[in-house]
């Protein structure tokens, strides 16, 4: 195996270890993602049922039972809690996977555009259907 | 992005079959990785036949006789032959372990497969370089830092505390683990891998350190810390029986516990 192109640097390695230093971060994130996971966990059965008793149903029926403010809120709590969840797990991926920092930079943006977009628009038709729209 | 082929170079080609022992009754095959950085040549497996009967039984204790009577250019480390330095770490059957504490009689269906530990750049046959492993060994500081002046006597700690260095101390640096990690082999450059955060633990549980906020400000980061995905291989390889992964869950509660 040929050495890789640092260690031809001629950076101590303890300086190529040290690099730009720590970015004190990365806990909010991981205490986020076990927050959204376990809220997902809460938050399935009642989403499961909701979802069931929708099945079948026209638009009328399903602007129904969204307009019941307890149902509105548990699918829009779970909209919050996967999209976020989803969005940080994107992150983690990129960030282990993608070493070229142009394209890591580019791929997290897009992670982040995504995430809104996906959650706004869940948002938005739930909130649609809610309002009897 | 992450390569998942070997660099043309590192292809593995060929490789000689050097002839059994002429008058051994009973011969254990030994496939090992060779490469010699002065040939040109890529790395290629060759293939030993070992007298069981006029060796021990461990696998460096194969490999040193492999050295001794078939083939002097052999290359690997070796020291202490029971298990307490770390210099003979190698991948033995595709598992990261010590060659000296790891008998031949375990590896259980045809040859024994010796490699260097994954995933490092090699020196030569089995010796991988490890100067990235012990800059980060070095980063973590591992050394009692207290801004109270030293005592006549030594820094006193309670049994209790004592105690929670077990399972830390005890390591012996041979990157077995850090090497089986996949984190650590994508992202080695930032991500300290299980062998320095298990050492940073044992620092950071140390009741008589004085800098424990400042290790601990200095292990948060996406990749020097959070890269560890508790997959476990960090202990299924670890050959004195430690569990990197868990010292990596404490330090990761510990973050929690001061910000929350």
């Amino acid at each position: 195996m040929s050495a890789p192109n640092v260690v031809k640097s001629m950076r101590t390695p303890l300086g190529r270890v040290r690099s730009l230093g720590s970015s004190h971060s990365g806990t909010t994130d991981f205490w986020r993602q076990r927050i959204t996971a376990v809220a997902m966990v809460l938050l399935m059965v009642p989403v499961i049922v909701v979802v069931m008793m929708m099945l079948g149903s026209n638009h009328a029926g399903a602007a129904q039972m969204l307009g019941s403010p307890l149902v509105a809120i548990i699918l829009l709590l779970f909209i919050v809690a996967s999209t976020w969840h989803m969005k940080i797990g994107m992150q983690v991926v990129i960030e282990d996977y993608v070493h070229h920092e142009s394209l890591k930079l580019a791929a997290i943006m897009a992670n982040n555009f995504f995430s809104f977009a996906v959650a706004l628009a869940s948002i938005y038709a739930i909130l649609k259907l809610a309002g009897g729209v | 992005m992450v390569e998942f082929a070997l660099p043309k170079n590192s292809k593995i080609t060929g490789g000689k079959v050097w002839p059994r022992p002429a008058g051994a009754t009973e011969a254990r095959e030994f496939k090992i990785y060779r490469w010699n950085p002065d040939d040109g040549k890529n790395p290629s497996i060759d293939t030993y036949y070992v007298d069981t009967h006029d060796c021990g039984p461990m696998v460096l204790d194969g490999l040193i006789w492999i050295k001794n009577h078939i083939d002097p250019t052999l290359t690997f480390r070796r020291s202490c032959r029971e298990g307490v330095c770390g210099s003979c770490a190698m991948n033995i059957d595709g598992q990261n372990t010590l060659a000296c504490t790891k008998s031949m009689h375990d590896v259980k269906d045809g040859a024994v497969k010796v490699n260097p530990l994954p995933h490092q750049p090699v020196v030569k046959d089995l010796v991988p370089d490890l100067t990235n492993f012990y800059a980060q060994y070095a980063s973590i500081e591992p050394w009692l830092k207290t801004t109270t002046p030293t005592p006549q006597r030594e820094w006193r700690q309670s049994h209790e505390d004592r105690e929670k260095l077990d399972g830390l101390y005890e390591c012996i640096l041979c990157a077995c683990c850090s090497t089986s990690c996949p984190s650590y082999w994508w992202n080695s450059q930032r991500y300290l891998g299980p062998a320095a955060l298990l050492q940073a633990t044992r620092w950071v549980n140390d009741s008589r350190d004085e800098s424990t906020g400042e290790r601990l400000d200095n292990l948060e980061d996406p990749f020097r810390l959070y890269r560890c995905h508790t997959i476990m291989n960090c202990a299924k390889a670890c050959p004195k029986g430690l569990n990197p992964a868990e010292a990596i869950a404490e330090l990761k509660l510990k973050m929690v516990e001061r910000q929350v």
